[in-house]
């Protein structure tokens, strides 16, 4: 066995004592809501032996008298004139774009009898080629989000009220702007009809202009790539094309850009493919650990501060004429000398990105391309990204503009800057005196400061479109009529600007008629509709034309930078991002995919400084201060001051850190004006979770995100929902990995080990382990043997399988508390581990692990259940039957690999008494957990899964109501090769096709080639040698690196063991 | 009431079997007699006119020659002068166009219609309505019981005689119903026999077997199915695509009904209580869902813009057939692929005026067909079967060799919980 360690948190590292205690109590029984039971017996108990008999025998009573009840009527009503393409029943897709500020994502959604329910990545787009991300994911839930507005609305005093009708509405506004110079202030626009719409606009009225905001700028590398090739555009990247990346803290997998479309080109060289398998190089440079840092093959740390300096001194190692400040750290120095050799060793296939939003440091980059080749390689200057163009000085003279009153009236759409921009209070001030118009589409903190208020629509309502790169277009079509009185925001401009007698007064028509004037005919435009995406042939590749005169001039800049003892770093979490979709609880109880926490943002610093500043020793085994730290959700919270402002937060220690640096990400802490409405306007599910962190921001031409900070010890301290701790491997191997060289030369090294295990329990000199490790009998699987096969390689952690599979299987949101209890129901997980890659026991590796029901054919939780709820099919799943299921949970203590998820208390509101939930919200629910069960939030249901009620066990089905509508299709077709086309929800949400799924008999099928033809050197079971069977099978991870990993490192140490002995 | 249905459903059954029974000997017209249901029946009858003309006769009214084929093919593509007048006669009806007929199937039809004689009453079914037995059982029981408490008080008077000959003294017998065997056996049979029941009852609550609620429009399956033999899918086509077999929308029924506004029918109209129904002011009601103004046979306009002609909507029939929501059935899958008929689960819907619900739906109904039912298995050798089912090469060995000689639905895991619930 292996001796190298991955771990999930320092306690199962150390094995400390009440890690150890708090493992053996899987399902935490204090924690529940029994306090009556304690453990003196139930005749001695609080409730004593009588009271449990009335109690049992008006129980009974009382369920006698409500199932005897009548069975109500029930009602069926048809359609009054059906459309013809609606059958009852049946899904409908339609192509449509993801678009959230520049974010843009092709993608089809799923309707179900007129109800938007499923977002799935559009595949006909060569830009994201099919994936998603988590929050193209989530969005369908903030269609049905109950904080919607629902009219439009003017100022009445403190509060708004109603505007009858949108007439109505247009000449109040029209009376109230008259003379008046406007600014129109949106998000990035990447779509050229609304861009028309908004020349037109301004056009009629002279002297307005339009400001683009984004809440998390890239402005440093507009005004960069404007000095540096005359364009204030942000290029193509071709990570695809690249054999060696480097990456100066861009989070380029999780936020950074076009996190979907990365992760596509990305995993293009991560895959293992043919005898003599070639991957990129990694390398990540960054101040805290990102998911991408996570992924890199060699990954060091600095301050940021120095990031520049890291910058400057790649480009003066690749020649450049500059001189590099000295970096303390001989270790960072030593990485760059390597990750520079390596971008010369591979120039014209190599491609530097980085993070900052200094246009100074980014000029540096340029230039560092420059060097390398990047320019028309893998960097194309041919088309341009749209996903991304504020200007952070523009936004700053319209505040200055509106408080000097050379605005008069500000149209906000989509942007939200009184939460997020970094001077929200002088934003607020100069709002409040001009004319406001909000078409935002929730009472967020800017809108509730508007005068006049018309909600546009939500995206899965709207038309448009979007044009994520020059001349690559993608089309929004509506997929439900508009739920609430809104109207959307470009038809607005058009009626605002139409000349009087205008045939065009609405943006669908303008739309149409724009599009298919465009396209040449109606028929093509129909046909751009039906395939949602309008693409050249084949993407012209070209580079710009360079010019490095800024570049000494940024030199000089980036070198005089100065840090400080304690850094402070601000970055987006891959679920909630800038923090537009807060109130939406299926993000919020994403365990960001690094940390595991959920619910809230966190003070992230390494365990070197949460021993100097709070003497958390999380790296000793010794003293009972560490293990408490994370055994218990309660955090220490800290004081972290930056520019005069400051903010209190709770701190999750994590290896890996910088050791001077502190990172906390935005997004979180939305509060209305007034807090007491927040949970109203801004909703159940943002309300109380974290603090907001922009006003850390800093303006100095450009926005800044990470500043020199002071940090200090508060005493207070914060409960943090984190779900690492819940699962554990009783440090029984689940992973395996090597690096590159060690598998090309003896693939089967990576699993010798386990080979041999397997070989060595199994009977009578046999091979067969399968057959012979066991005393139980083998079933037939005599038509389909469903199994799943998922890449370590490509898995970058992204997690938008997780919110994909709570979409598709309607999985319940269990709220913060809930979760602190270890009772977070996903049936869909991604692990973590941690793995020490260096003798200091300083610097990490970390894998991430899907894990799901793996399916065992020799299932552990099959034989222990008494009442054969859970049983297995002859297609190789392990079924579980709801209503079969009395609750005794013997089959989630049996279960290895921890995938069983039990209903502690009523989530869904499925019991038959309405209001069951009420009285345990505050004491054991949160309120988040009610917002999912009001009617409008309901309608994102998936109607073939059923709803689960309390106290039944529930797990991954591998999505069976798909499997099961694919069957019927390929029955009905009389195909058998029909099956083929079966995707499970994970695996088609997966940007980088790291999951493969099908049927393992059809020997034609991807799973069956992954494991016995293409990977087979790679592909094993996670805790095979217990023989469970699984139908998950994983590939070993093989990283791009010289250090040693795996079964090499142990061989290697042994060498060095040899060689000791021998001196 | 239902101990009759029950009897009235087996003579239907009966009568319905000899139906079929003579169909099938008429294997001439067998396939024109399918063809003409699944296709014409909604619209053609073949004596009298119906949405569209009677089709008796036919060959004396057409013009001669291949017309009556390109007529069928697309009737809006017609423009002769016979073609003119047939439209204007039926107007604003116009046939749909059956593209996918060849003139084999129209000729079958044709067929079919010329053959067609008007049934004469079909006579009483000859078969004795099956009784119940379990009554029988029960008295048997009874007096088997009575005689053996009679034998043992015998017993234990003789036992007492004998003992008194002998002089041996006893004490004085507990009587019978101070006796603690009898007592707990009495006990016993009264537990086993409440439990049996209180169990069954638990077990049936929620099932609505007979369940026929009023519907808001007086609707019989007997004149549209049974006397009108329009096909099931006519108005239930959701049965063979999707889960649901779907209550057909307002629109489906107007396309007959526009021009059927009496009720002309031969059927009486009676409901469950006896009380006769006017079938003209059931149409009538469908009417005024439909917002349709019969006396100027127009739709009302759509005043307030709401896509509908004004006054229109919906009707809010009761939902007969409910399964819980932990279960998942899917009518393409028996109707497309199971192929099998409606009268399967439902009964004999084409005889019910009122519908009820047939089968009791429960899962030891549903896993008992599963276990009987064979499945369109593949042939290799003839070809012949649902292809899907190839990939069972286990099942074909065994079939080769004997092993099996059908494959049943249990087999290919169609008992298997995951298969409903999920």
């Amino acid at each position: 066995m292996s001796k190298k360690k991955y771990w999930q948190s320092f306690g199962e590292l150390n094995q400390t004592q009440s890690f150890q205690e708090s493992a053996n109590k899987e399902f935490k029984e204090e924690l529940l809501p029994l306090e009556d039971l304690d453990d003196k017996g139930i005749l001695d108990a609080k409730t004593p032996r009588r009271d449990f008999l009335k109690y049992l025998g008006f129980s009974t009573a009382a369920a006698a008298v409500a199932a005897s009840c009548e069975v109500p009527v029930r009602k069926a009503v048809p359609f009054l004139n059906k459309p013809q393409s609606v059958i009852p029943g049946i899904a409908n897709y339609y192509a449509s774009t993801y678009v959230n500020g520049g974010d843009t994502i092709s993608v089809v959604v799923k309707q179900r009898d007129g109800r938007p329910i499923k977002i799935e990545g559009n595949e006909l787009s060569t830009i994201t080629n099919g994936g998603t991300t988590a929050q193209a994911q989530a969005s369908v839930l903030d269609l049905y989000d109950n904080t919607r507005l629902r009219y439009p609305m003017q100022k009445d005093g403190k509060g708004f009220k109603e505007v009858t009708g949108f007439d109505a509405f247009d000449k109040m506004v029209e009376a109230a702007v008259a003379g008046k110079s406007f600014a129109l202030l949106t998000a990035t626009v990447n779509s050229p009809t609304t861009l028309a719409i908004i020349k037109e606009f301004i056009d009629k009225h002279p002297g307005s202009r339009h400001v683009q905001y984004d809440a998390v700028s890239y402005s440093g590398m507009l005004l960069a790539n404007e000095a540096c090739y005359g364009k204030k555009a942000i290029p193509s990247y071709h990570f695809d094309k690249a054999k060696v990346i480097v990456s100066l803290g861009a989070d380029f997998l999780g936020t950074w850009l076009s996190p979907a479309e990365f992760n596509n080109q990305y995993s293009q060289n991560r895959k293992i493919k043919g005898e003599k398998p070639e991957l990129s190089k990694h390398f990540q440079f960054e101040s805290m650990i990102s998911l991408t840092g996570s992924n890199a093959d060699d990954r060091y740390t600095h301050k940021p501060s120095e990031t520049g300096a890291v910058a400057l001194a790649l480009l003066a190692k690749l020649g450049g004429a500059v001189t590099a400040p000295s970096l303390a750290d001989s270790k960072l120095t030593k990485g760059i000398e390597t990750a520079a050799a390596a971008l010369v060793a591979s120039k014209g296939a190599a491609l530097v990105v980085c993070g900052s939003n200094d246009a100074n440091i980014q000029v540096i980059v340029n230039a560092i391309n420059e060097a390398i080749g990047a320019n028309g390689t893998t960097i194309n200057w041919a088309i341009t990204s749209n996903y991304k163009n504020g200007i952070d000085a523009d936004m700053a003279k319209l505040v200055d503009d509106m408080n000097s009153g050379a605005v008069g009236a500000v149209l906000i759409n989509g942007v939200n800057p009184a939460y997020s921009y970094s001077d929200s209070k002088k934003f607020k001030d100069a709002l409040a005196k001009v004319v406001s118009v909000s078409f935002n589409g929730t009472m967020d903190e800017t809108t509730e400061l508007c005068k006049y208020i018309l909600p546009s629509h939500h995206w899965l309502e709207s038309w448009g479109d979007a044009e994520p790169k020059t001349g690559y277009f993608s089309l929004l079509q509506p997929t439900i009529n508009p739920l609430f009185k809104t109207r959307a925001f470009q038809t607005s401009l058009i009626k605002w600007s139409a000349a009087a007698g205008s045939l065009v007064n609405d943006y669908e028509t303008y739309f149409k008629t724009y599009w298919s004037a465009k396209l040449g005919s109606l028929d093509l435009w129909e046909k751009a509709l039906q395939d949602g995406v309008v693409e050249p042939a084949t993407m012209p590749v070209g580079g710009g034309a360079f010019s490095g005169a800024k570049v000494a001039e940024a030199a000089a800049a980036v070198a005089a930078a100065k840090g400080g003892a304690v850094e402070v770093v601000l970055y987006q979490k891959v679920s909630i991002g800038d923090g537009a979709q807060a109130n939406n609880p299926w993000l919020q109880e994403l365990p960001d995919p690094v940390s595991k926490v959920t619910w809230d943002n966190y003070a992230m610093m390494s365990p070197a400084m949460a021993k100097s500043l709070l003497g958390l020793d999380v790296m000793n085994q010794e003293g009972g201060k560490q293990s408490d730290y994370e055994v218990h959700p309660e955090k220490p919270v800290v004081k972290i001051t930056v520019n005069g402002k400051s903010v209190e937060l709770p701190v999750i220690v994590l290896p890996g850190m910088n050791a001077a640096t502190i990172a906390l990400a935005v997004g979180y802490g939305r509060e209305s004006a007034d807090k007491e409405t927040t949970s109203v306007n801004i909703g159940r599910s943002a309300v109380g979770a974290g603090k907001n962190v922009y006003p850390l921001v800093s303006f100095n031409g450009t926005n800044s995100y990470s500043s020199v900070a002071t940090v200090e010890k508060t005493g207070a301290m914060y409960p943090l929902a984190q779900t690492q701790v819940h699962g554990f491997t009783e440090s029984r191997p689940v992973i395996y990995e090597t690096n590159l060289k060690s598998f090309t030369a003896n693939p089967e090294a990576v699993l010798e080990k386990i080979t041999e295990e397997k070989l060595a329990i199994t009977a009578n000199d046999s091979k067969d382990f399968v057959k012979d490790a066991t005393i139980y009998p083998d079933f037939d699987k005599p038509g389909i043997k469903w199994g799943m096969s998922i890449d370590l390689n490509t898995c970058t952690g992204c997690s938008a399988c997780v919110v994909a599979c709570t979409a598709e299987n309607n999985v319940s949101i269990v709220g913060k508390m809930q979760v602190q209890r270890a009772h977070e129901m996903h049936w869909l997980r991604i692990d973590r581990y941690f793995t020490f890659n260096s003798d200091n026991h300083e610097d990490v590796d970390v894998v991430f692990q899907p894990m799901l029901c793996q399916h065992c054919d020799n299932a552990p939780c099959e034989n222990v259940c008494p009442v054969a709820a859970t049983n297995h099919s002859t297609e190789g799943l392990n079924q579980m039957t709801y209503n079969r299921c009395i609750g005794t949970r013997y089959c989630a203590n049996n279960c290895p690999y921890k995938v069983r998820r039990f209903n502690w208390l009523d989530y869904t509101g499925a019991d038959s008494f309405p209001d069951n939930q009420n009285p345990m919200i505050g004491e054991y629910m949160d309120e988040s957990v009610l917002q999912m069960n009001d009617d409008l939030t309901r309608m994102v249901l998936n109607p073939d899964v059923t709803v689960r009620s309390r106290g039944v066990i529930e797990k991954c089905s591998f999505c069976v109501q798909r499997l099961q509508e694919t069957k019927l299709e390929a029955k009905k077709q009389q195909d058998p090769t029909m099956v083929r086309n079966v995707k499970t929800a994970c695996m088609q949400a997966c940007p980088t096709h790291a999951i493969s799924f099908g049927n393992v008999n059809d020997k034609e099928s991807d799973v069956y080639k992954i494991r016995n033809v293409d990977q087979k050197h790679r592909a094993f079971y996670v805790m095979e040698q217990l023989h469970v069977l699984p139908n998950v099978s994983y590939l070993a991870k093989v990283r791009n690196t010289d250090r040693h990993i795996g079964v090499e490192e142990e061989k290697g140490g042994e060498a060095k063991k040899e060689e000791k002995a021998h001196a | 009431m239902s101990r009759y249905r029950k009897i009235f459903n087996r003579i239907f059954t009966s009568i319905f079997l000899v139906v079929l029974l003579s169909i099938n000997n008429q294997s001439l017209a067998a396939d024109g007699a399918a063809l003409f249901k699944a296709n014409c029946a909604s619209c053609h009858k073949i004596d009298k006119d119906f949405t569209g003309p009677a089709l008796k006769g036919w060959k004396d009214r057409v013009p001669a020659g291949d017309w009556i084929y390109k007529w069928i093919e697309n009737p809006a593509a017609q423009n002769d002068p016979y073609a003119t007048t047939l439209k204007a006669k039926w107007k604003p009806v116009v046939m749909t166009a059956f593209t996918n007929l060849k003139k084999d199937d129209v000729d079958a039809i044709l067929k079919y219609v010329d053959d067609w004689a008007p049934e004469t009453t079909t006579a009483p079914p000859g078969g004795e309505p099956a009784t119940d037995n379990s009554l029988l059982f029960g008295i048997l029981t009874l007096i088997l019981a009575l005689i053996a408490f009679i034998l043992l008080q015998v017993n234990s008077n003789l036992r007492k005689l004998s003992d008194e000959k002998e002089g041996v003294l006893r004490t004085e017998p507990v009587p019978a119903y101070k006796n603690k065997t009898y007592l707990m056996a009495g006990i016993l049979l009264l537990f086993a026999v409440g439990g049996y029941f209180t169990i069954n009852g638990a077990i049936g609550m929620g099932r609505m077997q007979n369940y026929q609620p009023v519907q808001p429009i007086f609707y019989s399956h007997q004149v549209h199915a049974g006397t009108n033999q329009i096909s099931c899918l006519y108005c239930h086509g959701g049965a063979q695509d999707s889960k649901q077999a779907s209550i057909p929308s307002v629109n489906t029924c107007m396309n007959c009904h526009k021009s059927i506004s009496k009720y002309e029918g031969p059927d009486k109209l009676v409901r469950e209580d006896g009380t006769a129904v006017d079938g003209t002011a059931e149409i009538e009601k469908l009417y005024a869902y439909a917002g349709w103004n019969s006396a100027t046979k127009t739709y009302n306009p759509d005043k307030n813009n709401d896509g509908n002609p004004d006054g229109a909507k919906p009707i809010e029939w009761v939902k007969i057939h409910n399964l819980p929501d932990h279960v998942y059935f899917n009518h393409s899958q028996h109707v497309k692929v199971g192929k099998q008929n409606c009268q399967t689960c439902h009964g004999n819907i084409q005889q019910m005026p009122e519908v009820y619900q047939f089968s009791n739906l429960s899962m030891g109904w549903c896993v008992n067909c599963h276990r009987d039912t064979k499945v369109d298995f593949y042939d290799k050798e003839n070809k012949t079967g649902n292809k899907y089912y190839s990939i069972y090469e286990k099942f074909h060995k065994d079939l080769k060799s004997g092993k099996m000689d059908s494959v049943t639905v249990e087999k290919i895991g169609g008992t298997e919980c995951q298969k409903c619930h999920y």
